[in-house]
Parts: C-alpha cells; structure tokens; sequence
C-alpha cells in the first residue's frame, strides 16, 4: 500500500523543517504528521518519511521504535490512556485501569475488533494533582471516579 | 505574597494582559544592559535550577563560551515527565508570555540566536497554548527578525517549540539535545558538557520553564529582592506540586524553605479522614522517600532536604498515608524506571529489570529473606555506574524505602522459602575474590 502526504501536510513537514539546521531533526514533527494522516506508522510510511525529508530510512525506524507515542501498528479510534503511576495509584488509577480493562475484554496496547477502542496503561502524564485521570486520544480527563469514567466512556459511543 | 512565576492575574495568558501588566518591559531593560551584568544580576539573586538538580543559573549561564564562532542554543525543559510533577504544564497554560520573555533575556545573556522549548509529547493542549502564545508574540515583534526594531536592539531570538513523543528520558539534558536533533533520546557521555559541546556540537544551555519564567521577575525587581524571598542559599518562590493522599492536591506557589508539614496540612489540606502519614516523597518519584515520623521541622529547599537523607527534584510531593501498602508503591516505581530505562548502560537496562521481578516476587509471597538485601545490592550496583542520572533515579527510591521502611518488607518475606543453593557468587561480590575462584 503506497503512503504520500497530502499537499497540506507537505507544507507542514517544510514549516517543520525550517525550525531546525538539519533536516533529520524534524523527523519527530514529520513522524507525528505521518501519523496523524495515516494513523499508524507502516514501513511504507517509513520510507516516504525518509523520501521527503531526504534521510536514510533507518533514521526514521530508530526515532519511530523508540518514543511510545509513535505506533507501528493501527491503534483504535479512540485511543484510552490510564495512568496507573504513584500519584494516580494513591487515588484509585489502578482501579480505574482494571475496569476499562474488563470493560472492552482487553489489555494493555490492546485493540478491539471493530477498531473502535484500544487500550494503553500509560506512565505519569503530568496530571497528579488532579488524580486519577484517563486520556482520550489527545484530551485529558482529570479527577475521576470509576462513575465519571464510565460516563465519559458511555458518552464514546 | 507576592507570586513570581504564576501571578494571580485573569487572563495573563493572553498577550494583551501580559503587555498591561508591564509584560516584555524587562526584556526591553535587560537588552540595554551588558551580558555580563545579567548574568551577574542572575548568580546574585542566587536562583537555582527547578528540574531537579537546584544547579545556580546564573552560574551555568556564565559557562557558555565568550568567542566562538560556532552557533550558540538554549533549550527549555518542558519534558517534565518525573512522576509528581506537574508544575510546569501551568506555566504554558497561565504565564507563557513570562517564560518566553525569560526565554529572550537568557538567550541574550548567553549569545545565543536560537532557542528551543521542549515540551513532553503528552501535553498536546498545552503545546498548542504555548505555540499560539509563541506565534502571538512573534506578530507582536517580540520575537524573530522583528524584535530588533520593537526594543532598539541589534540582538535577536527565534524561539522553537519542540514536541517530545513519550520518552521519560529525554528529560535528561544530553537526551534532550539528542531528541531535538531527531535520534533516539539517548544521553551523552559528559565531559564535554553542552556549553562546550550541545546540540549539533554547539554550545548550549539548558533551563527548566520554571528556572527561565523568574528571570523577568529579577530584572525588573532586582537580585536584592530575589534573594529576600524564601530560604537564604535556595531563595525565590518554587512551584509546590503537591499530590497522593492530601484533600487539596495542587500545584501552589510559595517561598522556598516551607515546612514539609505546613505544606501538606495546611496548604494542601491535610490528609483525608486524619489519617496518618506513612511516607512522602518530597520531589518527584526519583528522590529519596521519607518516614512520617521524620517530617517535623523539615523544610522544601535544597539544603534542608539533603540534610534530611533527600533531595528538592522538582519539589513534587506525593504523600501517602498509613493505609498504603508500600510494596505495591515501590513495586510501580520500578516498573515505571525499567519502562523509561533507555537501554544504553547495561546496569540500568537489566538493574532496573531486576528491581521489578524481585519487587514482583515478594509481592506474590514468594519473597525470601535474601531478596531486600539484594535490592539493595542491586541498586547499588546502578548508582553511579551508568552515563545519566536515570540509574541513580531508578535505584534511590527501591535503595532508601527499602532500608527506611524496612519492617514494611520484612511482611511480605516468606521465611518457609529457603534457597536451595546458596548465592555464592552474588555473597562474594563485594570481595576481592575473583568470580573464577568461586564454585557453587
């Protein structure tokens, strides 16, 4: 399956580009557009990062394999963070992970079969002061109960 | 009191607000002055680092070389990613303007001509508010091409938001410079240190937004009245996070040196249902824990806290009271420093792995007598032997709640298990015996 970036995110990827003296440091920016356009990064996508940035591909697989934002595979639409780290244990995180878990049958990184819903158990996300909170794709969620959880997932659907 | 890095003031968010409120006026004043004089005004006022390290900042700006002919960078660390800080998310929300001002007079003082803030991948809402308070301060002049014309200057400053994408690491100054760059967020061997040798081999500094946030402040009132505030050899307002077991966690902005205790029961509320306290960690997850019964009279400053067997960090407070089962803590602790453990140095790839399968079998009651004193010795074996302080990190919190609370291990031993074999090998390490000459 063959990735191009739209004319947009072209545009994009050279406004990225001119922040930095190199071309390989907007390889992160150019990753997140990627992904962004395609949801995932594939090898396909890899290589056409490479392409228009005009840096060798292992560059771009080295950066993707290692920040945990990137997915080499298709994540659900909507993509439910939990932090389950101290501040958010202390106040129920881990509860609250447990029952999201139980609630779409899945575990952590997991995928739902219609795509809808993926699962990830995710490390502080700078938000301890108003723990226990969950994510939502890019939203934050702060001083939850198991009850409010339940009414933000129920109003997902 | 007075606040300095979060000011009690509506909307200072927007730009407008800002320039009401004499915003950008200190910038305009440090630009007349000589780099030299900031950077004296800076070390006078005796304001040290908030990420962690409390290193003066005035101290480390002078480090930047005077002639070079190579390009010269700051970096702004927004990766804030230490569990229990939140701190630094409220200066991008509520003050952005302030830091980029700050941005402006540090790069002036150190020479540098572009500057880039670092903000952890997580924070998408807060990216966005710091980039549009960045693209407003550009159409206003203030920064790029344009300033020098707005404050009559012949300095200049592009100012760069840089997205992380969930790396803990990258939180380390070296690892830092590396992610911008575009590798992987591995640390770098120092010596030579990034005002030698930084980002694409210039020099470079690195600040935390909330170290960068107070310097407006200090020009415009002064070293004299900074170093007034707060404990004498670490003053100045600090960013309290507060969170865990309190009825009013937050992030409060107060002088520097309060009472670990005043902060939890008064500031923060008191710990719900009047419960005892059985641990804090006074300043992210990486920092020494301390007992309940040893709070009294300890204060939040970075003298204080050493003297009492920790450390500031990133003064994130994370209180737990005397119903926390402190395995399961130490247990979370672990597995989040083997999940951030970069994997360059081997005793911290394996160390922290170690760390959380022993945690994890005494948790499943399968623990013996042997395994607290190995943790022990496995942490130790990280402290010290790797590039980054991420080793260390891992292998405080497990070295110090381990020997701190050690009568809260001791229950989850299983002293049925006994080894079939003892470790011979593991027992002889600390001798001189050659790993040869010991036989099973």
């Amino acid at each position: 399956m063959d990735f191009k970036f739209t004319e947009e995110n072209l545009q994009r990827i050279e406004a990225a580009r001119k922040k930095y003296p190199t071309a390989l440091a907007a390889v992160m920016d150019t990753v997140y557009i990627a992904q962004e356009q395609n949801g995932y990064i594939s090898d396909e996508v890899m290589s056409e990062i490479a392409a228009v940035l005009g840096i060798d591909k292992v560059n771009v697989l080295s950066v993707v394999t290692f920040y945990t934002m990137y997915h080499t595979k298709p994540m659900g639409k909507k993509h439910i963070q939990v932090c389950t780290n101290v501040s958010c244990m202390l106040r129920g995180g881990q509860e609250i992970y447990d029952m999201v878990c139980e609630r779409y049958g899945l575990k952590h990184m997991g995928v739902s079969e219609d795509g809808k819903i993926s699962i990830e158990e995710v490390e502080c996300m700078g938000a301890c002061g108003y723990a226990p909170m969950i994510a939502i794709n890019e939203d934050f969620y702060e001083n939850l109960t198991k009850e409010k959880v339940n009414e933000i997932l129920d109003a997902l659907q | 009191m007075e606040k300095i890095v979060l000011p009690e003031i509506k909307d200072l968010h927007l730009i407008e607000v800002y320039e009401n409120n004499g915003g950008y006026s200190a910038a305009k004043k440090a630009f007349a002055r000589s780099t030299d004089d900031i950077i004296d005004e800076v070390k006078k006022s005796g304001l040290r680092g908030r990420g962690g390290a409390a290193f003066l900042a005035g101290l480390k700006w002078s480090f930047m070389p005077k002639t070079t002919n190579k390009p010269k960078y700051l970096c702004i660390n927004g990766d804030e990613s230490e569990p229990g800080s939140f701190k630094d998310r409220q200066i991008f929300e509520y003050n952005p303007h302030q830091l980029i001002e700050g941005i402006l007079i540090a790069s002036y003082a150190i020479g540098a001509n572009t500057a880039y803030i670092y903000i952890r991948g997580e924070y998408h809402k807060w990216v966005k508010m710091m980039q549009k308070a960045l693209d407003d301060a550009y159409a206003k002049g203030y920064v790029g091409d344009a300033m020098k014309a707005t404050f009559g200057t012949d300095f200049s400053c592009n100012i760069y938001v840089h997205k992380g994408a969930g790396a803990y690491i990258c939180g380390e100054e070296s690892s830092l410079m590396n992610s911008i760059e575009g590798h992987r967020g591995y640390p770098r061997v120092k010596p030579p240190f990034p005002a030698q040798n930084g980002l694409w081999g210039c020099p470079t500094t690195i600040n935390n937004v909330e170290t960068i946030t107070n310097v407006p402040w200090i020009i415009n009132n002064g070293w004299q009245k900074f170093a007034s505030i707060g404990a004498e050899k670490h003053p100045g307002t600090i960013l309290y996070g507060i969170s865990g077991h309190v009825n009013k966690p937050g992030v409060y902005e107060l002088p520097s040196g309060m009472l670990l205790t005043e902060l939890i029961y008064e500031v923060a509320g008191g710990v719900p249902g009047d419960k005892k306290i059985k641990c804090v960690i006074p300043g992210g997850s990486s920092m020494p824990p301390l007992r309940g019964d040893q709070l009294e009279g300890i204060r939040m400053d970075a003298e204080s806290l050493k003297a009492a067997g920790s450390a500031i960090g990133t003064a994130g407070i994370m209180v737990m009271d005397e119903d926390t089962d402190l395995l399961k803590v130490l247990l979370r602790i672990a597995k989040f420093y083997h999940h951030e453990s970069c994997g360059q140095c081997t005793p911290c790839r394996e160390g922290t792995g170690w760390l959380e399968k022993i945690l994890k079998r005494l948790a499943s009651g399968k623990g013996t007598s042997s395994d607290l004193d190995l943790l022990i010795t496995v942490a130790n074996n990280i402290e010290g032997n790797t590039i980054c302080a991420l080793g260390d990190a891992a292998a405080w919190p497990v070295k110090f709640m381990v020997a701190r609370f050690r009568d809260e291990f001791e229950k989850y031993v299983n002293k049925e298990i006994q080894l079939p074999v003892k470790n011979k090998v593991h027992a002889m390490r600390g001798t001189a015996v050659p790993l040869a000459d010991i036989r099973h």
